[in-house]
């Protein structure tokens, strides 16, 4: 079975990849370059080097794995999510668009941490009219929960989510905020409020 | 009736987008309408000045060093880089190679200048990247043209390219995760498509580069630095193999695009 992976990994990089880099270096290479290269790294900044089995899978089929790896990885990202203990998913909009326009937290330049952590969704997302410097890495977000009806079941959706983008969105370039530990569950309530809320500028005066 | 209401918002903002797009544009455009009043220019001659200044521990200049073209010649060399030295044997870029001969030729301690090798915000460029700039200003007007064709090349390439799609860290990037699409923004910022030789061959060449934002001139090595800030991994450590092997890999994709260095960029 291993085998049978490996082999058919190689065999989409050798298609996928540029004429000028046919060979791959040897993982244990590319690792030991990576540790090399970040010396002043802290004893518990070691893990950042080394990726998990999903960033593996995902850098190795350049974010578009075939769809088994696909949704072995999807069902494993959705078993990491945690749901508030009181079954609530929308919490505060307004600290939500405080979270979606802050970037800050986990740079090196951050600790000790002065404040708390963003979620940095303007840098990638258009999500209300009123902000016009906002990015296209990421979906349009304009009236997301009244395009949707306000659903229950649209709100657990973005809820999973914007807590592991992958439990949704295989290979997705969104960080996984709530799975490793970026955002708290009452923050990614916020941001679900954000979106979901009909009083948030998501939905309303658009 | 909701999918209506979805195109009508769709077509609205794009029609913002391209707004906003020619807004940047018409920025970019009046900072390019008179090179010579890149600030730039100023450190690429304050690095010449340095190549002649005997200096370091050893007290020499660095007209003995080679670029790559034989000891003190510059003009060219920057286009040919990053290159495989026998002497170093390993796969230079230049502000790599520039390290190499510092420490080599004027005796400087390696470790001391890799400890704090870029200027923060409002300070001028370090010496080794003011010396960077005037070389690669001696290659303004060239291609891109490194051969990659000895061994140790192509294995810095085929490192270089893998490390642009590994993703690692809090936040699962790559460089990839911004630089593998096309026409793509964060905030208003646009984003070059790296792994595309058309969209390589526009940008990479800028580089060293004065940013206005930042006044100061920013190299290749600290644009890699700053990247890994942002992407929430450590410090990357100026003349890694894994920073020559992503400058390998951005040079060979923008290979025949034109050096126009330094640039001046947002």
């Amino acid at each position: 079975m291993r085998t049978i992976s490996i082999a058919a990994l190689g065999l989409v990089l050798a298609a996928g990849s540029i004429a000028h880099a046919q060979q791959m270096p040897d993982p244990a290479r590319v690792d030991a370059a990576v540790k090399a290269a970040f010396p002043a790294a802290p004893a518990d900044w070691q893990g950042r080097l080394t990726p998990d089995a999903t960033m593996k899978e995902c850098s190795a089929y350049h974010n578009n794995p075939p769809k088994a790896v696909a949704d072995a990885l999807q069902k494993r990202e959705l078993a990491t999510v945690k749901y508030p203990a009181d079954g609530k998913l929308i919490g505060d909009w307004k600290n939500g668009e405080k979270l979606a326009q802050s970037g800050y937290g986990m740079r090196f330049s951050d600790y000790p941490p002065r404040t708390v952590s963003g979620g940095n969704c303007y840098a990638c997302h258009q999500i209300t009219k009123k902000e016009v410097s906002y990015g296209t890495i990421g979906p349009r977000l304009l009236e997301y929960g009244k395009l949707r009806d306000f659903s229950a079941d649209a709100t657990k959706a973005v809820y999973e989510r914007i807590y592991n983008s992958q439990s949704a969105f295989p290979c997705s370039n969104m960080p996984r905020f709530g799975t490793n530990g970026i955002l708290t569950i009452d923050q990614i309530k916020d941001v679900v409020a954000l979106l979901m809320s009909p009083d948030s500028p998501v939905n309303k005066d658009q | 009736m909701a999918a209506c209401a979805a195109v009508a918002i769709a077509s609205a903002a794009m029609a913002q987008d391209t707004e906003t797009e020619k807004g940047i544009e018409k920025y970019r455009q009046m900072l390019r309408e008179d090179p010579w009043s890149n600030p730039g220019l100023l450190d690429a001659d304050r690095g010449e000045a340095l190549w002649k200044t005997p200096r370091g521990p050893k007290n020499v200049s660095l007209e003995q060093c080679d670029l790559g073209k034989g000891p003190g010649v510059v003009d060219g060399a920057f286009a040919e880089l990053p290159r495989y030295f026998a002497d170093a044997d390993r796969v230079l870029d230049v502000e790599t190679r520039l390290l190499w001969c510092m420490e080599k030729l004027q005796g400087f301690n390696r470790a001391d200048l890799v400890k704090k090798p870029h200027p923060g915000g409002g300070q001028p460029v370090k010496e080794l990247g003011a010396v960077a700039t005037y070389v690669a200003s001696k290659s303004s007007g060239l291609k891109y043209a490194a051969k990659m064709q000895h061994p140790k090349e192509k294995e810095v390439l085929a490192l270089g390219q893998t490390i642009f799609f590994r993703r690692s860290g809090p936040f699962d990037f790559a460089c990839a995760t911004c630089h593998a699409a096309e026409g793509t923004r964060i905030r208003l910022q646009g984003l070059p498509r790296l792994s595309s030789p058309a969209a390589a061959r526009k940008v990479v060449g800028e580089w060293p580069a004065y940013r206005v934002s930042t006044t100061h001139v920013m190299t290749m090595q600290h644009r890699l630095y700053d990247c890994y800030w942002q992407m929430r991994m450590p410090e990357l450590e100026m003349g890694s193999d894994v920073s020559v092997a992503l400058v390998a890999y951005l040079t060979k994709t923008a290979e025949g695009g034109e050096i126009s260095a330094p640039g001046l960029k947002r």
